[in-house]
Parts: C-alpha cells; sequence; structure tokens
C-alpha cells in the first residue's frame, strides 16, 4: 500500500495539522518510506495470535471506585489557558 | 570544605557517604553544581536551570540532616528530564506548541525523589516529545556529547532523547538524572555519553505527570555514572501510585543490596540474532568481550535465539506512532501552550499544530493516525500488536532457559550532528537493540564498557524477567567491574 498525496492531504486534516503545499511532496516519500518499511511485517505468520496492548503481557488496567478524588483547583486549570475569561477557556465560535 | 571540582565527580554513593560523614555540606554539593552548570552552557544540556531551587533544596536538606533526618538519596543534586512535569517549572517536552507551560502539579517520580531528598538543578534538553535518537528535534536546538572523536573537533550528538539527560551526568554537571524509555531513550543515549542507563519494568515507575508519547511503552528511569548509583536512584524513583492504572503494586525490593551476589551461576543468554547488518566490528568484538567477562566469573553462558527481534522496529514504527498520535491530539491550543489563530476553531486548531510540532512529530503523528484510520488498523496497527506478542513470547520462552541477556545497546557509537538526518530509517536504526525489550515491558541496562578505535564510548546492554531487576543490576555490577571503565570525556565541566 502506497499513499498519494490527496491522502497525505486526508489524514494530515483527521490529525489536524495543517500541511502547506509545498510540503506535500517531501512528506509523501517519507511516509511512504516508512510504510513500505514497516510493510515487512506481513512475512509474520500471525493467525490466531491475540494482539498485545498492555505494556507486560497479562497486566490488568487497575479500577478505582467512580468517586471524586481532586479538589477544585480552577485557578490552576486556567492557569495555563491562552485565554481564559472569568473562570472559562474561551475557544473560538464553534455554532454559527 | 572538598575542592569544587571534586564535588562534581563523586559517585552518588560516595556523595551520600560525604554528606553522612559531615566532610561537606549539601549547600557545598550544590554550589559546586551550580557552578559547572553554568560553565558548560555550551554543551546545551539543561534548557532550564533552577539554582535558587536547588539551593532551597538544599539548605531543608542541611537542616534535616542536623536534626539527625534524611535518607541516602538526601541532598543529591539531580536534573530532570524536561518530559516531567514540574510544579511551577516551566516543563515544554521541548515543544514549541507547550511553550510557557508551567505546570500546577508535579509528577509522581519527582514527587518521590523531593520527598526522599533530591535537589533539582535544572531541567535537561530532549528531543521534541522524547520522539528522536540524536536529541536534534529539540525545540531549544540540539545537545552536544562531552565526548569528541580523537583528533576530529566535530561536535558529536549525544544520542536521544535523553539526550540533555546523559550529556550532562557524562560532564558532570549533576550526580544523575531522570531519563525516560519508549524505545531506547535511556539505554542509547547512555552508551552514546559513557554512563549507565537503565529502563525498569513496565509499571515500576509511575507516568502520571510524565508527558506522554505512547503510554504502552513509555517508563521513567535513572542515568548515573556507575550501577550502583542506578541502584540507589531507581530506589527513589519507583513505587506504586494509583494515580497510573498501569502503575505496578509489586513490592520494591532494595536494588543495592542486590548488586555485589554476583554472576556465578547465572546463565546468560546470547541472541544470535542480535549480530546485525550495519553494525560495527569493535562493537562485535566488544560483545565478545562482555561474554568472556561474565563468563570468567562463573556466569554460565547460552546461545539463544530471538528470531523476531528483525520484525521488534517495523512493529514499534506502527505502535508508537500510533499511541503518540493519540496523546498528542490534546495539543489543540485552547487550554494550554501554543495558539495560533485561525478563521474558525478547525483551522484554529490546525494552524496551532503546524506551528507546534517540529517535523518529526508532525511524521509520527501522520503515521499514527494513517495505521488507526478506518480501513487500515488491521493491517498495520491490530497486525503489530500482534507481532509485538510473538516478540514478548520469544523473550518468555528464552527466559525459560536464562536469567539474564547479553547484547549492544546500539549498533554505532555517537555520531556527528547532522551525519543522519537525512535518513530517517538508518536514524531508526539506532534502536535496533532496544526496541525489543521495551515492546515487551522488560528491565534493561546499558553498561558502559570500552572505547571505541577513535576514543568513543560503546556500552552494553542486558535484560532480565519482568520484575527482576535485581539479577539485572547484580549481571550489570559484574559487567561494570570486568570492564574497569574509568574514562571521562575531554569537554566535562565545558
Amino acid at each position: 500500500m502506497s499513499v498519494d498525496k490527496s491522502t497525505v492531504l486526508r489524514i494530515a486534516q483527521l490529525a489536524r495539522i495543517e500541511v502547506p503545499e509545498g510540503d506535500l511532496d517531501n512528506l509523501d516519500g517519507e511516509l511512504n518510506n516508512i510504510l513500505g518499511w514497516v510493510e515487512q511485517l506481513n512475512e509474520v505468520d500471525t493467525d490466531g495470535i491475540e494482539p498485545m496492548s498492555s505494556g507486560v503481557p497479562g497486566m490488568k488496567l487497575r479500577r478505582r471506585e467512580d468517586a471524586v478524588t481532586a479538589e477544585n483547583r480552577q485557578e490552576d486549570v486556567l492557569a495555563n489557558a491562552p485565554e481564559p475569561r472569568d473562570g472559562f477557556f474561551v475557544v473560538p465560535k464553534v455554532i454559527e | 570544605m572538598a575542592e569544587l571540582t571534586q564535588l562534581t565527580q563523586l559517585t552518588i554513593a560516595e556523595a551520600r557517604d560525604g554528606l553522612g560523614a559531615g566532610e561537606f555540606s549539601a549547600k557545598e554539593l550544590a554550589e559546586a553544581h551550580i557552578a559547572a552548570v553554568q560553565a558548560a552552557r555550551d554543551l546545551n544540556a539543561y534548557v532550564v536551570e533552577t539554582p535558587e531551587r536547588a539551593l532551597d533544596d538544599a539548605a531543608a536538606s542541611d537542616a534535616r540532616r542536623a536534626k539527625g533526618e534524611g535518607g541516602s538519596f538526601d541532598g543529591i543534586p539531580v536534573a530532570i528530564k524536561d518530559l516531567f512535569c514540574t510544579e511551577g517549572v516551566r516543563t515544554t517536552a521541548c515543544s514549541h506548541i507547550l511553550d510557557g507551560f508551567v505546570p500546577p502539579y508535579e509528577s509522581f517520580v519527582t514527587a518521590k525523589m523531593r520527598q526522599a531528598g533530591a535537589v533539582m538543578l535544572g531541567k535537561t534538553n530532549l528531543d521534541e516529545f522524547a520522539m528522536g535518537s540524536s536529541n536534534e528535534t529539540s525545540y531549544y536546538g540540539p545537545v552536544r556529547n562531552p565526548w569528541r572523536r580523537a583528533g576530529d573537533n566535530r561536535d558529536l550528538v549525544p544520542g536521544g532523547s535523553s539526550g540533555g539527560s546523559a550529556s550532562a551526568v557524562a560532564a558532570g554537571l549533576c550526580l544523575g538524572a531522570t531519563g525516560t524509555d519508549t524505545g531506547g531513550s535511556i539505554r542509547q543515549p547512555a552508551s552514546f555519553c559513557g554512563i549507565v542507563g537503565m529502563k525498569p519494568t513496565y509499571g515500576r515507575c509511575s507516568r502520571w505527570g510524565i508527558v506522554a508519547f505512547a503510554s504502552s511503552l513509555d517508563q521513567a528511569g535513572p542515568m548515573t555514572r556507575t550501577v550502583r548509583d542506578a541502584a540507589i536512584m531507581l530506589g527513589a524513583m519507583a513505587g506504586f501510585d494509583p494515580n497510573d492504572s498501569t502503575s505496578s503494586d509489586a513490592p520494591i525490593p532494595d536494588f543495592e543490596a542486590a548488586l555485589e551476589g554476583g554472576v556465578k551461576g547465572m546463565k546468560i543468554g546470547i541472541p544470535a540474532e542480535y549480530l546485525v547488518d550495519g553494525m560495527d566490528a569493535e562493537i562485535g568484538a566488544l560483545w565478545d568481550k562482555g561474554v568472556e567477562w561474565l563468563k570468567a566469573q562463573g556466569a554460565e553462558i547460552v546461545d539463544i535465539s530471538l528470531a523476531r527481534t528483525q520484525y521488534a522496529l517495523p512493529t514499534y514504527y506502527i505502535i508508537a506512532p500510533a499511541e503518540a498520535s493519540s496523546n498528542l491530539a490534546r495539543y489543540d491550543g485552547m487550554r494550554y501552550g501554543l495558539r495560533v489563530d485561525g478563521a474558525d476553531l478547525a483551522e484554529t486548531y490546525s494552524k496551532t499544530r503546524a506551528e507546534g510540532f517540529g517535523a518529526e512529530v508532525r511524521r509520527r503523528i501522520l503515521i499514527g493516525t494513517y495505521v488507526l484510520s478506518a480501513g487500515y488498523y488491521d493491517a498495520y496497527y491490530l497486525k503489530a500488536q500482534k507481532v509485538r506478542r510473538l516478540i514478548s513470547d520469544e523473550f518468555a520462552a528464552a527466559f525459560d532457559q536464562v536469567d539474564a541477556i547479553l547484547t549492544p545497546t546500539a549498533p554505532t557509537a555517537a555520531f556527528a550532528q547532522g551525519e543522519k538526518s537525512d535518513d530517517l530509517i538508518a536514524m531508526y536504526l539506532n534502536d535496533v537493540f532496544t526496541v525489543p525489550a521495551s515492546l515487551a515491558g522488560l528491565p534493561a541496562i546499558s553498561v558502559p564498557a570500552g572505547l571505541s578505535g577513535d576514543g568513543l564510548p560503546l556500552g552494553l546492554q542486558l535484560i532480565t524477567r519482568a520484575f527482576d531487576e535485581e539479577n539485572l543490576f547484580r549481571a550489570a555490577r559484574a559487567l561494570e567491574e570486568a570492564a574497569g571503565w574509568t574514562p571521562r570525556p575531554v569537554a566535562a565541566g565545558g
């Protein structure tokens, strides 16, 4: 499988990263280089193999009671905001 | 008072003993290191210096000691990789997108080290979001390796991603530094800079408060000048944390106590498949030497096969970018960090992320997004997770036969800045020996074991079973002792 420029644009759109037209040729080549290289995994027979998603085999994610454990830290949470106002994050208009 | 330069040459163990015996104070130790950090700014190892904080920490440590309190890590000056959130101290993961971010909280690992009395000297440089093997992708510029090739003045890379930490430890700008390792980011720079770098079992050190790269692989660990120091420092970093659902509640052994057990009777596996194309011949020769050293100390050498090794890197370069693309979705310019305004919300997102992420991070997010996208998930991501299982199973089978595995840490010594930037796959191959243990979650350590023909440090790697750091440190100590490693970089101290 290889990606063309329109696919690169579609992925960039999904990833919410603007890609300048001038970068497309390079990126297309780089991504195909990497994707071509990882395709060697197709040589490995993985029929009936359980995918491993944990950091060490057999690790179970611990669960906790669904209870509030953090105190109110509104000021801390907003301290790094690019545009805080009246205890809120200000964001561009979403609804027309 | 001891000479300042002597204080920066101590090991953590020596500093602990000297502090305990009252030969010098934590304040003197901190002052010596602050001076060294300032004198060696040309290495670009630190991106934030916190001298006032270090002096405050040291004064508090001296006060505790005067009252007869304070444990074995009290007063030890350390550097913190700028991937750990530190309360009130700028933390950016060396990315433009986290411009000016000052965490209102402290990572679990650094909080635990503070509790143990560590003195923080500052935050160290790294590849942006820990994505890189040469520390050249940092928004704050590359780090210089304090080592140079004999007769060659070119700047060398310190390895990556924990390049600032490795350079700082090697140059005597701290007694130990935290690193994080996702596919080799502690071990490879340790090998390049002639220091010890240790990645614990996945789950030993909490990931809470560490800027996430690939969550099923990320693991914090110590970078030090000796194996003993790594054991002491891991004791100050490891522990159960209810805030990380993958944090292990297994008991933490006394790592230092395990050191001197020796390798007599220990079975050491040598995997034939780690003899890869493109590996320097002198690294192969050093590996052979390592085998002889351990054998001479009574270890039994066993030939083993890890045939899936060749698939570890491509597996990693699907799984790690996939997890990264998901983790880095949080950088949207709304709640913290950089915001670049666009005509609407979607454009603000895409402009912010275009300007905020560097080329390597952008590439990995795009790869990750692609392999997780509809129609490709099974062919790439699920396939990689299945191969990951096979790699992990293969290690498990090997550990039915042996107690530890010995390999080189990296296929080459440190290279010059810019030397590998044009060839992505060549850069990725740096991690060919370190990635397999990362995929299986196993503890592994790089020990400096010799010098290349042109005078650069080379490391050997040991890997053990999950949660068997004791055998890992024991074998590493034996290797270190046999190697008789003492060389120091020429540019140490600036």
